[in-house]
């Protein structure tokens, strides 16, 4: 089972140290690079998209080759790409593989969906609470207003 | 409270709230002390607003200080397309205190981001107006000498209605019982009704105004605008059936007094302004202390 991954994963060559984020839903690889800046990146950076995935149909991956990431700079993705998963990978092994999480406060990313706030009608960086994970529930700092999973668009 | 900006209800805690109402009653007895006169605070109102503005720039005369500002955005840099941060960067050089009222909901969060002087919300489009709730508070308290273990009535929108929903979380604190009278299409909304929930107090809702005046020490009417309604004939249906006439108050406790944010229209008839229990326009004067009480602890001249 384990090498018929690998040999998927192969797909997008292997990087000798760095971070892998594996099953990005398809649709989302651009956003996650958008989200993580790594449109700017100068080392290596492979992506691949719509590849075979036993678990999601079909799945993207991005590698970065000598990038390592913090917890709260990864959970950023989590929003639109709550499947990630994170690999770290040291001498083409892999050291440490997590899911990433759903962070407490969220940044820029969102649109608050109310069309009255001052965030959709000035040049101001949105800002919100994560009031609950599970049905995805964003107080915006400013308005207040709760965007909820069914009404949430990614700037 | 010296520097601090009073956006939401809950920006204040408990015991600074009742601070403010303490200060607010000795301004009550003493409304004309020159204790601001070397302070100038700014009232940007950048939608028109006739008793609030009146009332803060009331306030803020009767302590002596300058007022300067705008009571309509037409008349200021922001018909050049401004920006609400350069406008309030700009403001910040020229005053000690801002108080705003701005159509757009989180204005004011956002203004006391980027101003180098406190902000006083004096309404953010449909999201705050903490001191309207100061002002609600103290006229409970006032009239009832105490703010815990009371029973309230809201009547008429309570899905719009903004001072509705900052005094019901700032109710919360003192062991409320909540009566909720409002048409179906109108009843309060569930992230308002969490904080009433959350506090472990008591609700009751009802359709029938009459059901609820017995059993109540205040009743806090609103008004039910006919643009919320989606079909004008909902509207018919309940139009009348949330007004308040003299005649329903016979059976009404002795201590109740009837609150409004004002502007009334007709959800209150005029035979209930001479009831000794009609109490909203004291209530509005009131604000006035209340505005005192804000610009003088928020400035450090009293603590």
């Amino acid at each position: 089972m384990e090498k018929e991954e690998l040999r998927k994963e192969l797909k997008v060559s292997a990087i000798e140290n760095g971070s892998v984020i594996d099953h990005i839903p398809p649709h989302r690889v651009f956003q996650v690079i958008k989200i993580l800046n790594l449109s700017e990146y100068d080392g290596q950076l492979l992506i691949g998209t719509n590849l075979e995935s036993r678990k999601m149909g079909k799945k993207g991956i991005i590698k970065i080759n000598n990038k390592f990431f913090k917890s709260d700079e990864i959970n950023k993705i989590a929003l639109v790409a709550p499947t990630a998963t994170l690999i770290v990978i040291k001498n083409f092994k892999v050291t440490e593989k997590k899911k990433v999480e759903i962070p407490d406060k969220i940044e820029k990313i969102v649109k608050c969906f109310n069309p009255n706030c001052i965030t959709n009608n000035e040049d101001i960086p949105t800002q919100f609470t994560v009031m609950e994970k599970s049905e995805l529930k964003l107080r915006c700092h400013y308005c207040e207003k709760i965007t909820a999973k069914n009404n949430i668009a990614f700037l | 409270m010296k520097n601090k900006s009073l956006v939401s209800i809950n920006d204040f805690s408990k015991e600074e709230h009742i601070r403010i109402l303490e200060l607010a009653g000795a301004f009550e007895k003493r409304p004309k002390q020159r204790i601001l006169e070397d302070y100038v605070v700014a009232n940007l109102f950048f939608e028109p607003s006739t008793r609030t503005r009146l009332s803060f720039e009331s306030a803020a005369t009767r302590l002596g200080a300058r007022v300067i500002g705008f009571s309509d955005s037409s008349s200021s840099s922001v018909q050049k397309g401004e920006s609400l941060r350069d406008t309030i960067l700009t403001v910040s050089n020229y005053c000690d205190i801002i108080v705003m009222r701005h159509p757009k909901e989180g204005s004011a969060r956002f203004a006391s981001e980027v101003a180098t002087v406190p902000i006083i919300n004096a309404g953010d489009g449909a999201n705050q107006h903490p001191t309207q709730t100061l002002l609600d508070l103290y006229s409970i308290r006032k009239t009832q000498g105490k703010l815990d273990n009371l029973n309230v009535a809201f009547v008429g929108d309570l899905k719009y209605g903004r001072t509705v929903h900052s005094l019901v979380m700032a109710l919360c604190n003192y062991n409320t019982t909540f009566h909720l009278v409002s048409p179906l299409e109108l009843k309060l909304p569930s992230s308002v009704k969490i904080h009433i929930k959350n506090s472990q107090l008591a609700y009751h809702q009802y359709t029938d105004l009459l059901d609820v005046i017995p059993q109540v020490d205040i009743l806090y009417m609103t008004r039910i605008q006919k643009e919320r309604f989606s079909d004008p004939i909902d509207y018919e249906k309940v139009k009348n059936s949330y007004i308040l006439r003299n005649s329903m108050l016979t059976e009404a406790r002795s201590n109740l007094k009837i609150l409004h944010p004002l502007p009334r229209v007709n959800e209150i008839t005029t035979d209930v302004d001479d009831n000794p229990k009609a109490y909203y326009f004291t209530q509005a004067l009131n604000g006035v202390y209340v505005r005192q009480a804000l610009l003088a602890a928020i400035l450090g001249v009293v603590e």
